[in-house]
């Protein structure tokens, strides 16, 4: 019961989130109108998929100090997972997208949406990742190399979604700094329900790597303990 | 140490490979618009990059790198690695600028401001493949594994660059140039701290 209170609260969250993110009144916004619900779930992705990357990160240079395969563990569960989110982030996007941007904006300046190409380079760095593991044989070798790629890949997260999108024009709402913890930007009724769905689905994604992460412990328990 | 490494290399193979890559592409296209000069110019650079330098760890045999491990601490390698890549890229830079001028035209405007940009896609490139090479020197099929590690990396870095290089096209100054140039600098900064930071662990083995 001592540990499990976290995924109550992360259950009551998401229940919160779809309920109230569907129900309760949201700001009338040009363009946005009821749209604006979809803010409970793309932002949220994006931001449980930081936490997940931070999280696999620390694990990695946590593995090239201690040399301890759990650690490795650790570290690849949270990218996988991390992975995931971004994808739905990404598919929570473009249905968003296509119910806002295609009123006034062509489809070549969609194409060339700096925020988009940016998040897919991010993704694109991570399968990278992925298909590097997969071509090393050796554990040891494999968990090495693929921690130091992984620091590499967190760091190229900062220019491809933080930096280069702020510097170029773009339809993505986000220029100048957070929309969505902009407090002038964001009306009291969205954050009431904004906040908790951070956190509910940050605590969802942790708790699917715990569990993949328990699965691999047991799957190379022969390794781990010699 | 710099000095055995710049032996080993085929400098005049690749040359040959930059000049006769930019005459194919002389005999199909002649003068190009400002603008498809210079996608053809980067995608150029692109393919040295990938031909001359991402082969810099590759292509080291086992004993070789055993030697070099008997010799030289791991910082200094890399730092030596990262140098001549560096080196050999600029040069190589400017050598396909020239060709370029000479085969397919001149729509440059302001040579200087050109020189300086060329340069540091250059040294850009380089230091990003040098230290993913090194990576990839680790694992097998290293040279696909290259290819899939460098580019997505390397795509965010390329639309940059042509952005600031089409301000040499028009006579109009546009903003923002300094902000990127700084950008990639604080990039190539990274990347090399990155590489010093992290070589240590792939070299021991």
């Amino acid at each position: 019961m001592r540990k499990t209170w976290w995924k109550i609260v992360c259950i009551i969250l998401l229940i919160y989130t779809v309920v109230g993110g569907f129900l309760f009144s949201v700001p009338a916004r040009e363009i946005l109108h009821e749209t604006i619900r979809n803010l409970y779930f793309h932002v949220c992705m994006w931001m449980a998929m930081m936490v997940l990357f931070t999280t696999s990160v620390i694990y990695a240079i946590r593995y090239l100090r201690s040399q301890n395969l759990k650690d490795d563990i650790y570290s690849v569960n949270f990218a996988k997972v991390g992975i995931v989110f971004g994808v739905l982030g990404y598919a929570t996007g473009t249905v968003w997208a296509s119910y806002t941007w295609t009123e006034y904006a062509t489809s070549t300046q969609i194409f060339k949406e700096p925020k988009l190409l940016g998040a897919a380079i991010a993704l694109l760095v991570y399968f990278a990742y992925l298909v590097l593991r997969g071509s090393i044989t050796d554990v040891d070798k494999k968990a090495k190399v693929s921690a130091v790629y992984s620091i590499f890949a967190y760091i190229m997260l900062f220019p491809s979604i933080w930096i280069l999108p702020r510097l170029l024009e773009s339809l993505h709402p986000g220029k100048e700094g957070n929309p969505a913890l902009n407090f002038n930007d964001l009306d009291g009724r969205l954050r009431i329900v904004f906040y908790p769905a951070i956190i509910g689905w940050t605590l969802l994604g942790v708790w699917i790597t715990s569990l993949k992460i328990r699965l691999d412990l047991l799957k190379n328990k022969n390794i781990l303990h010699g | 140490m710099l000095l055995e490494i710049r032996q080993q290399y085929t400098f005049f193979g690749i040359l040959l490979y930059v000049a006769s890559t930019i005459f194919v592409l002389y005999m199909s296209m002649g003068q190009p618009e400002p603008a498809v000069w210079n996608g053809l110019f980067w995608m150029i650079q692109l393919f040295i990059c990938v031909n001359a330098v991402a082969k810099s760890f590759l292509a080291e045999s086992k004993g070789r790198i055993l030697y070099f491990y008997s010799i030289a601490g791991s910082v200094d390698f890399i730092l030596a690695k990262l140098l001549f890549n560096v080196l050999f890229m600029s040069i190589m830079s400017i050598i396909s600028w020239i060709l370029f001028i000479v085969l397919l035209g001149n729509p440059v405007n302001y040579a200087g401001r050109f020189l300086g940009i060329n340069l540091l896609g250059g040294i850009s490139l380089s230091l990003v493949f040098t230290f993913l090479s090194a990576i990839a020197a680790r694992a097998q099929q290293n040279a696909v594994l290259m290819v899939i590690m460098g580019f997505p990396v390397i795509i965010p870095q390329l639309m940059l660059l042509m952005r600031i290089s089409n301000v040499v096209f028009s006579d109009v100054l546009q903003g923002g140039l300094w902000e990127i140039v700084l950008l990639l600098t604080g990039l190539d900064m990274l990347v090399i701290i990155l590489a010093v930071i992290l070589f240590p662990f792939l070299w021991k083995d």
